[in-house]
């Protein structure tokens, strides 16, 4: 059936293999526009590398130039130099910070599309409350949750422990949202009903069906998951200072005054290049989803 | 069959045979869901692990917070209650919070939908691009939020001291002859936080679109065509948002989350307290007795308060984005 259903629409292809009108001066225009656009948009990221790279005399200068006169790595050097003269070894910052981002990250994005996927394809009593609570609880404020988290993490016994950072990240509440939106989209209901027909369990489903049709969500949700809990500085749950984490470590040095300006514009570049990567790596794997060509209505 | 009213039950004079009815009712109701959930087992086991830490870490704490609204709290002592006293507070003596109140709604009114449509139409407009200029374009363009708290170079460009861009540039241009103190005049202020605001719309949604419009499949619009659609916009209104309505839904939640909570952009720019309160939000009203002057109880009052404006207007958007292809 799904065969031909498929062949039905392979044919259908071959005939129009158009699309609505595309002008040369539109794409014209639109690629102007865009060029623009990016430009402006790049001006932070290009400040940021020029701020490291001015030497210290230029960044009081007055009037203030944008562009470096003497570029210089002396920013990197000293703050390289600082790293290695630290109490704790830098690279055990490093290595918390890498752990908590990569075990967060691969956590929360496994539980919640587990989650989600039940949430968007079924329905079953509770299951609307749930996603609803998860819903509206995205919009309350974190600011005065502090004292009443402390109070859950001290019972749950998880102060000063790497864990109290990275469980509540698997249950964080974006990453469901986004995921169940996503299986709504991109599923169709046939597709796991005729999988149902060749015998497969619901973990084969999830596993092998659903979770590569919907990879530009995961992969969006890793940027998101990565970014967030890569910047994670101090927080009140852990004291011990060898479980502290990167962000924590430079910013004290940061702190170092004015004459730290220029490597504080350092460490914003360095802090970056890991997020950026996970960005790039995951923006060229998001391509269309074909696989669920002919199975939607 | 325990169900069935026993005969001395119906000798006293127990519930009105109505009010049985819409016992019994009830009772089948439940029996049904009970028998359909039983049937689910597998799904709730799926939605288990995630369910419970949610439990934990956000729900157990909020309605912690939202108890606490109640008393008054100030992290050493045990919170006392007081009933409604707080919230009295806030509308009736607060003055400093119907001026954040004012200044949020009005900042989530601008930049709530201007950022949702930017991030809209420019994924929109990148979409059809060639796959590897794609992936560079989206790259650069979501640089603002990679770069995370751009508010420190605004704060530099726009600085009334020697280090600002801005006044460098007018001064030696001869159109000022004196620096503007732009982040310490409230006619400034304003405007500057929506523009760096809107400077960092392309973000959570910005992506969420992307990852949206690479979701639908081209039959769609091949089948558009033949329907008759004959330019880009139709095929917008027609085709393409309508198949992204999820993401559409999830973009307006992160949109209202996002306008309505702006805080850290004021902050940064201005400093804790802009001058005469002119950017001063909510959330920072609600920092400001969290986290300085330790009054949790009313913290949470301003939180609670926050809350209920971010669900009604998500529900009003809601409604707004199912019209969307009508």
């Amino acid at each position: 059936m799904i065969g031909m259903k498929i062949m039905g629409i392979k044919k259908k292809r071959k005939i129009m293999k158009r699309r609505v009108s595309r002008s040369v001066r539109g794409d014209i225009a639109l690629y102007l526009f865009l060029l623009v656009f990016v430009a402006v948009m790049m001006l932070p990221l290009i400040f940021a590398v020029n701020m490291s790279l001015k030497p210290l005399n230029e960044l009081w200068l007055f009037p203030p130039r944008f562009f470096a006169v003497n570029p210089t790595l002396k920013n990197y050097y000293d703050l390289f130099r600082l790293m290695t003269d630290s109490w704790i070894p830098m690279s055990r910052y490093i290595f918390n910070t890498f752990f908590i981002t990569i075990a967060g990250t691969a956590g929360h994005i496994i539980l919640a599309s587990m989650a989600a996927y039940p949430l968007s394809k079924y329905k079953f009593p509770g299951s609307n409350m749930i996603f609803r609570l998860i819903r509206s609880s995205l919009m309350f404020s974190g600011a005065v949750l502090a004292v009443p988290n402390y109070l859950v993490m001290s019972t749950l016994g998880l102060i000063d422990s790497y864990l109290s950072i990275i469980i509540p990240a698997f249950g964080s509440t974006l990453g469901l949202f986004l995921m169940k939106q996503f299986m709504d989209q991109m599923i169709p209901d046939e597709l796991l009903k005729s999988a149902d027909i060749d015998g497969a369990t619901e973990w084969d489903k999830f596993w092998k069906i659903v979770m590569p049709i919907v990879k530009p969500a995961w992969l969006t949700l890793m940027i998101f998951s990565v970014q967030n809990l890569w910047n994670t500085g101090a927080t009140p749950y852990i004291y011990t200072e060898s479980k502290k984490t990167l962000p924590y470590a430079l910013s004290q040095i940061s702190l170092g005054g004015l004459s730290r300006a220029g490597i504080g514009a350092a460490i914003s570049v360095i802090m970056i290049l890991f997020p950026l990567m996970v960005f790039i790596i995951s923006q060229s794997n998001i391509i269309e989803t074909m696989a669920t060509s002919g199975m939607k209505d | 069959m325990f169900n069935q009213p026993t005969v001395s039950n119906k000798a006293f004079a127990g519930p009105a045979a109505g009010e049985r009815n819409i016992m019994r009712r009830i009772k089948a109701d439940l029996a049904c869901k009970w028998r359909i959930a039983k049937k689910h087992k597998m799904q709730y086991l799926f939605i288990m692990p995630y369910l419970v830490i949610f439990v934990a870490f956000t729900v157990v704490p909020v309605v912690m917070s939202m108890c606490l609204s109640f008393t008054y709290f100030n992290i050493l002592e045990f919170p006392r209650f007081i009933g409604l006293q707080n919230y009295f507070r806030l509308f009736v003596d607060d003055r400093i919070f119907i001026k954040s109140l004012a200044n949020t709604i009005m900042f989530a009114v601008v930049t709530g939908p201007v950022s949702y449509m930017i991030a809209l139409f420019m994924a929109w407009l990148i979409n059809d691009i060639p796959r590897t200029l794609r992936v560079i374009v989206t790259v650069l363009l979501y640089a603002p939020s990679l770069a995370g708290g751009m508010t420190n170079i605004f704060r530099i460009f726009f600085s009334s001291d020697a280090t600002g861009y801005l006044n460098a540039i007018l001064l030696k241009w001869g159109i000022i002859n004196e620096p503007i103190k732009y982040l310490e005049n409230p006619d400034y202020i304003v405007p500057i936080v929506i523009f760096v605001i809107l400077w960092g719309s392309l973000g959570t949604q910005f992506l969420s679109f992307i990852a949206g419009l690479q979701g639908i499949d081209r039959q769609y619009y091949e089948a558009g065509a033949v329907d008759g659609i004959t330019n880009r916009w139709q095929e917008l209104w027609y085709v393409t948002l309508p198949l992204m309505k999820p993401q559409l839904l999830f973009g307006a939640v992160i949109s209202i989350t996002g306008s309505f909570n702006i805080g850290s952009v004021v902050t940064g720019l201005t400093g804790t307290i802009s001058a005469d309160y002119s950017a001063h939000t909510v959330v920072l009203h609600l920092q400001d007795y969290g986290t300085t002057k330790f009054e949790m109880g009313y913290a949470s009052a301003i939180a609670t308060v926050l809350f209920i404006i971010m669900i009604s207007s998500n529900m009003a958007v809601r409604k707004l984005i199912n019209k969307v292809g009508e």
